[in-house]
């Protein structure tokens, strides 16, 4: 017997109390209590910033057209000589980078040149107030993985639109087969007695322009 | 359950706690531990007022989920092979390290960056791989402390939960060297100038690693995704930049859908570290194209757990997802610290998930029911409501049946003989209050244990049921039974 | 109200003075209190240690003892637990198959002392006077398996005299545990240590609870420090008036 065979007999023997006509596709516990609307609607974007804060991600809100003016100025406050930008990333959002080398990502870069970028510029598919989380799926202006790990600063622009209440909601505007990152504020370790500290192995400073609504959306 | 040498022949639960108890520096750096993120998680946990509601989903999704553990592990194994993943199975601890070992040798490699994980520490993975002469770095900022120190882990979530900075400062100082980029002179105790020593020391080895060995919190069985959770970004540098990944994961860390993993990622990082959210979750289905490992290999974990499903009283220890906010509740594992547990996993979750892996033959492993007062403080945190007290009384039953402890047994019986009949109770309280006058201060053999610190209770002159009988006039004692 | 006193093995031999409390206390009330001397010991010991297949004898005793009360009290939180959480599981693995049904019908009668007061009584003051400072330590079963939530401290609130004041850490376990006290005797004494330090930094007179095993834990190591605390059963200083002083 193989050892798949023998660990599926082993658990089918174990659980010989469950009624064979016990309903194994039947509603999902999780879907039985409707998404909570813990968070008011127009509390979210207040409450997104305070919790991105306070895990210390440095927060600015904008509005559209302040966009780009905003983002080229983020990334000369932080220095940047040169910046990844991913396959897709919107050309306004860049319009305003003179004198900063954007490297491009549309042949990989070597994992050398990513850590010698002095940051990444990047969209996310969804931000979730209740918890101050920004997720990338590697979809168009967010790239592989890579791009937000290695450089040690990562520039987030947020989108008033893809931000949700909480973390359920989340859940149905993701598709699982993307590779997905969830990110809360910096790298942090609490491993040293317990005493939380921002920064470790990946970007410590984790800046995010958050976009204001489009007026009359 | 075989585990690490490390764990081999350490003495049973109140030897090594005593010890413990004993270390005021242990004590000190636990106390202090333990409170701190106790308070942070209640602080993030009150914050959500449909917590029990959350609490009563995710034990539901598990109890669904282990009650049909076949059908979705069958599930998962579809959805992780069609998104291009190999799945293996490995019975027991042997097999999950000779199936690890064989895959890393077939990269050509000879060493491994590892994401913390349980259930490699639980199968000894490092040291087997090390026998094969594949060297396995840890990256965890606690596992890395552990590893330095040739030490033992303590606390699921915080290995290196007792050790102080002063302590680690010096552990990177003398150690780093000998696996890679040494510390620099002027090392200091702040826990940030630490964690960016440990930045630096691995470096150059996440940037080069071509395999990287991880567990999982979670494999959803209908899309074939597995979930990291962490904090330092240690993770997402083995999951992400090497050619090969190796996920070693419990066969009970699966969840069937999508939807049900919103359940647990509410309840885990408030219970965990205490945070709305820890840093960095990975999600991963398969392989990705131009994204991350272009080998992905998933090791399914039995090594007694099927055993544990078996138990109908038991199977709920198999909802749990590490979180350990119950070590950080417990008042014993405060006092006595991880180690005594002899195990990686310590605190109330080790004395029931332990026994029940290995069995309770050993003295040690049948002493780990017995490591708690039953209080009850790791039940009302446990975000996947295990009833841990009933488990514990559940295995202690199972220690006593397996021969138990003679004079205990003889006492209990005893007990049992003066309880069956008030009559015969209402007689030897009669002989303890004539004999108040002579109750000793210190009592010989076993009794030593309660007069060493405390004093006896005097028994009064008359017991509650001569009292009533005198002043009610009710029969002293009742018809004695046959 | 026909009350049936549940004294507890414990209290009956060591702690009488706390039975009497609960009996002048009911019957001030005007409860008509009896004390059926069927009744012996909950089995709590041997469930708790390991030996709970030999407790059915007891079950059986409990649920004929009691039955037929309209209230069964108790003045011990852990034995009041045992009875509602787990006689019913001894009862259904029974040899017997009539014990579930005689449990079943006697458990929901089972009330703690301080729950049958301010639920079943409704009453919060019970005109108790007590002119001391006294620190109320919960007790791990009184708190997390009987409830009992905040009903013992506004009790004492409500006693005339009495200065209430906060032990700190008190939800923590004092080490007793039962068999646990003898079996890991120097984690015990640790978490009984640090428990003593609490209620004597309080600076009270009295070190109270509604379960006086932990009390005998705790009592007997103030005692042994001389620390000049004494340990008092919740019911002893409701009891406690101008003519009869706990």
């Amino acid at each position: 017997m193989s050892s798949r065979d023998a660990v599926l007999a082993r658990i089918r023997a174990a659980l010989v109390d469950v009624p064979a006509d016990e309903a194994v596709d039947g509603p999902r516990p999780s879907e039985a209590s409707p998404p909570r609307a813990r968070v008011a609607r127009d509390a979210v974007l207040p409450l997104l910033v305070e919790h991105l804060r306070d895990y210390r991600a440095v927060v600015h809100e904008v509005a559209p057209d302040e966009l780009a003016g905003a983002l080229a100025e983020a990334l000369r406050r932080r220095g940047c000589k040169s910046v990844i930008v991913p396959p897709g990333t919107p050309v306004a959002w860049i319009a305003e980078t003179d004198g900063i080398e954007l490297l491009d990502d549309t042949t990989p870069l070597t994992v050398d040149r990513l850590d010698a970028a002095d940051g990444t510029v990047t969209g996310c598919a969804v931000a979730i107030a209740e918890t101050g989380t920004i997720v990338l799926d590697a979809g168009p202006g967010q790239g592989r993985r890579a791009l937000t790990l290695v450089p040690d600063y990562h520039l987030c622009v947020v989108h008033a639109e893809d931000v949700v209440a909480s973390v359920p909601e989340a859940f149905p505007r993701l598709d699982a087969r993307r590779p997905l990152t969830w990110i809360s504020g910096p790298s942090a370790t609490s491993d040293i007695e317990l005493d939380r500290v921002e920064g470790v192995h990946g970007p410590r400073t984790l800046e995010v322009l958050l976009v204001r609504p489009t007026p009359g959306r | 359950m075989s585990n690490g040498s490390a764990f081999l022949g350490l003495p049973a639960f109140p030897g090594a706690a005593r010890e413990a108890v004993g270390n005021a520096q242990l004590r000190h750096n636990l106390r202090k531990a333990t409170h701190t993120i106790r308070s942070k998680r209640a602080a993030v946990v009150g914050e959500l007022d449909d917590w029990e509601e959350l609490r009563a989903a995710g034990k539901a999704v598990k109890d669904h989920t282990l009650r049909h553990l076949d059908h979705y592990l069958v599930r998962l194994e579809e959805a992780v092979t069609a998104a291009g993943g190999h799945v293996h199975w490995a019975a027991d601890a042997d097999e999950a390290n000779r199936i690890v070992t064989e895959l890393v040798r077939a990269t050509g490699g000879h060493d491994v960056v590892k994401v913390k994980s349980m259930a490699t520490q639980e199968i000894g993975l490092n040291e087997a791989l090390e026998a094969e002469g594949i060297r396995a770095y840890e990256t965890d900022l606690a596992e890395l402390i552990v590893q330095l120190g040739d030490d033992r882990p303590s606390h699921i979530l915080v290995p290196a939960i007792h050790r102080n900075r002063s302590e680690i400062r010096e552990i990177f100082l003398r150690e780093m060297a000998a696996w890679g980029e040494p510390a620099p002179d002027d090392l200091t105790d702040e826990p940030r100038v630490l964690a960016e020593a440990a930045r630096r020391h691995l470096r150059k080895r996440f940037l080069t690693a071509q395999v990287a060995v991880s567990g999982a919190n979670f494999m959803v069985a209908e899309t074939g995704t597995l979930v990291v959770v962490e904090s330092e970004g240690n993770g997402r540098m083995c999951l992400t930049l090497p050619e090969t990944l190796i996920s070693v994961v419990g066969i009970e860390k699966v969840v069937p859908t999508w939807q049900d993993l919103a359940v647990f990622l509410q309840l885990l990082p408030r219970s965990s570290t205490g945070e709305r959210m820890n840093p960095y979750t990975s999600m991963w289905t398969g392989v990705a194209p131009s994204d991350g490992p272009r080998n992905f290999h998933l090791v399914l974990l039995d090594n007694g757990r099927s055993r544990v499903l078996a138990d109908e009283v038991g199977r709920q220890t198999l909802r749990c997802i590490r979180c350990s906010a119950c070590l950080n509740v417990c008042p014993v594992y405060e006092r006595a610290g991880g180690h005594a547990y002899g195990s990686v996993y310590p605190g109330p979750i080790g004395a029931i998930l332990t026994p029940q892996l290995r069995g309770t033959t050993s003295e040690l492993d049948a002493s780990l029911p017995y490591a708690s007062t039953l209080c009850g403080a790791c039940y009302e945190v446990c975000p996947v409501a295990i009833d841990i007290p009933e488990v514990l009384v559940h295995l202690r039953e199972q220690v006593v049946e397996g021969g138990g402890h003679r004079a205990e047994r003889a006492a209990m019986k005893a007990a049992g003989w003066i309880f069956a009949d008030p009559a015969r109770l209402a007689r030897v309280q009669r002989v303890a209050g004539r004999a108040r006058r002579i109750v000793p201060r210190r009592l010989p053999g076993p009794g030593a244990a309660w007069t060493d610190t405390r004093d006896l209770p005097v028994p009064p002159e008359q017991s509650f049921r001569d009292w009533w009988a005198a002043e009610r006039g009710r029969p002293t004692t009742p018809r004695s039974n046959p | 109200m026909r009350v049936g006193l549940f004294i507890t093995c414990v209290n009956d031999t060591l702690y009488p003075r706390t039975g009497q409390a609960v009996v002048r206390l009911l019957e001030r009330l005007g409860c008509e209190v009896d004390f059926p001397a069927e009744q012996s010991c909950c089995g709590q010991m041997h469930w708790n240690t390991g030996y709970g297949k030999q407790i059915e004898p007891l079950v059986r005793r409990f649920a004929d003892t009691f039955a037929g009360y309209d209230a069964v009290v108790t003045a011990s939180g852990s034995c009041g637990a045992m009875v509602r959480d787990n006689h019913p599981k001894a009862a259904a693995r029974a040899a017997d198959p009539t014990l579930p049904e005689a449990v079943a019908a006697v458990v929901p009668q089972v009330y703690d002392l301080s729950e049958f007061l301010v639920d079943v009584l409704g009453v919060t003051d019970v005109g108790a006077y007590f002119p001391h400072t006294v620190t109320y330590h919960p007790s791990c079963h009184s708190l997390r398996l009987m409830n009992l939530g905040d009903r013992p401290t506004t009790l004492l609130r409500n006693v005339r005299g009495l200065e209430l004041r906060d032990l700190p850490g008190a939800e923590e376990c004092c080490g007793f545990g039962g068999t646990f006290a003898l079996k890991n005797p120097d984690v015990s004494a640790a978490m009984c240590a640090d428990k003593v330090r609490h209620a004597v930094g309080t600076g009270a007179e009295v070190l109270c609870a509604a379960d006086n095993s932990c009390l005998m834990h705790l009592g007997g190591t103030m005692g042994r420090q001389r620390s000049g605390v004494r340990t008092l059963h919740l019911a002893e200083i409701l009891a406690s008036t101008e003519e009869f002083p706990a």
